[in-house]
């Protein structure tokens, strides 16, 4: 578990090093998860202790998500005054996204041989 | 006996006490979804914010204070980003067959998010701050709040739209899908990483791994794209 989780951490680091490096304008987690995935194809998958550390963290992320989201709480005026525009453009234009991305990848993809997982 | 008001001004300015105080409002809300079947509108995220935030205004405590605490919950919101990458390389075969598709999915999503995103709000009667704010809000948060701050929005309140538009994604995603007739999982996944970001593949790890590595990928590439192009096409309508 230490072994999987400190290459994650190591992973991240060289994420936010690299990015700030070349000034890639992509926050430094999703750079170390491109750097992870390299390091995973040479080595042929991930040893035991880093598929538990990283299935162990995944399983919490929507917890992750809160602290963040509270943070909606300074922007009460605001959202107060435009709460209507707000909505219908996060909702309109998320479910528009959705289908039309789904529906792309469903109708190019040929049928799942095995049904998923 | 010491006074509960002492123990309370000690204890509120320990990050212990916002930290476990999240963590017990999110296990609650979890059992709460639980014994709703797992009721969409019931999503834990959502009553969890919900609860923090009248937490917060009836005790009188700042985001700031809630923040020293919480930030280490929100700290792993990084290393979980990089952990990504196992259910990608498991799903790797897939995801190379059907390359060329999925990028065009994904330009024309982020295209269709941002343009579909800013027209209903302006339609609606928001104006400057506020459409700059929304512009970003389908990518992971670190990149919206970037990207805000480039155009001229608001970095924390298009953190907060960012957040509102991953629990709509994770919230519609059954219902949604199913009228849409969307049953791949390949499809459903990237969909939910295009359109809601880190939140919606959160989502999709439920519905399944292979799920779960392409919103994955989705939420990287929609990312990147948008983090590259949205400044340059508002550069283009305000310069």
């Amino acid at each position: 578990m230490l072994h999987g989780l400190t290459l994650i951490f190591v992973c991240q680091l060289a994420g936010e090093a690299l990015v700030r490096l070349f000034g890639i304008p992509v926050p430094g987690p999703v750079a170390g998860m491109a750097i992870l995935l390299a390091g995973l194809v040479v080595a042929g998958g991930p040893a035991a202790p880093l598929r538990r550390a990283g299935t162990g963290l995944l399983a919490y992320l929507p917890l992750f998500f809160v602290p963040a989201g509270v943070g909606l709480i300074a922007h009460g005026a605001r959202l107060k005054a435009d709460w209507f525009p707000i909505l219908l453009g996060i909702v309109g234009s998320t479910l528009l996204t959705m289908v039309l991305v789904g529906w792309l990848i469903a109708r190019y993809a040929e049928p799942e041989e095995d049904g998923g997982d | 006996m010491t006074d509960l008001g002492q123990i309370w001004v000690y204890l509120a300015a320990e990050p212990l006490l916002w930290l476990t105080v999240t963590l017990v409002i999110f296990v609650a809300c979890t059992w709460l979804n639980g014994k709703l079947n797992g009721h969409p509108l019931a999503h834990p995220v959502l009553l969890a914010m919900l609860a923090l935030i009248a937490l917060l205004l009836l005790t009188g405590t700042s985001y700031e204070v809630y923040f020293e605490g919480a930030q280490f919950i929100h700290f792993l919101l990084g290393p979980a980003t990089v952990a990504l990458a196992i259910p990608l390389y498991d799903n790797l075969r897939q995801i190379r067959r059907l390359l060329l598709p999925l990028l065009f999915a994904c330009l024309l999503g982020v295209g269709v998010a941002v343009s579909s995103a800013v027209g209903l709000a302006w339609l609606a009667g928001a104006r400057d701050q506020t459409l700059l704010s929304i512009a970003p809000k389908s990518v992971t948060t670190p990149i919206a709040m970037g990207v805000a701050e480039q155009i001229g929005g608001l970095p924390s309140l298009a953190a907060g739209i960012v957040l509102i538009t991953g629990a709509v994604g994770a919230v519609a995603a059954k219902p949604l899908f199913r009228i849409a007739r969307i049953h791949d999982q390949r499809a459903q996944g990237f969909a939910l990483g295009v359109a809601a970001h880190g939140f919606g593949t959160a989502h999709a790890l439920t519905i399944g791994l292979r799920a779960g590595a392409f919103a994955g990928l989705g939420l990287g590439l929609a990312g990147l794209l948008t983090a590259f192009l949205l400044p340059l096409v508002v550069g283009l309508f305000v310069g």
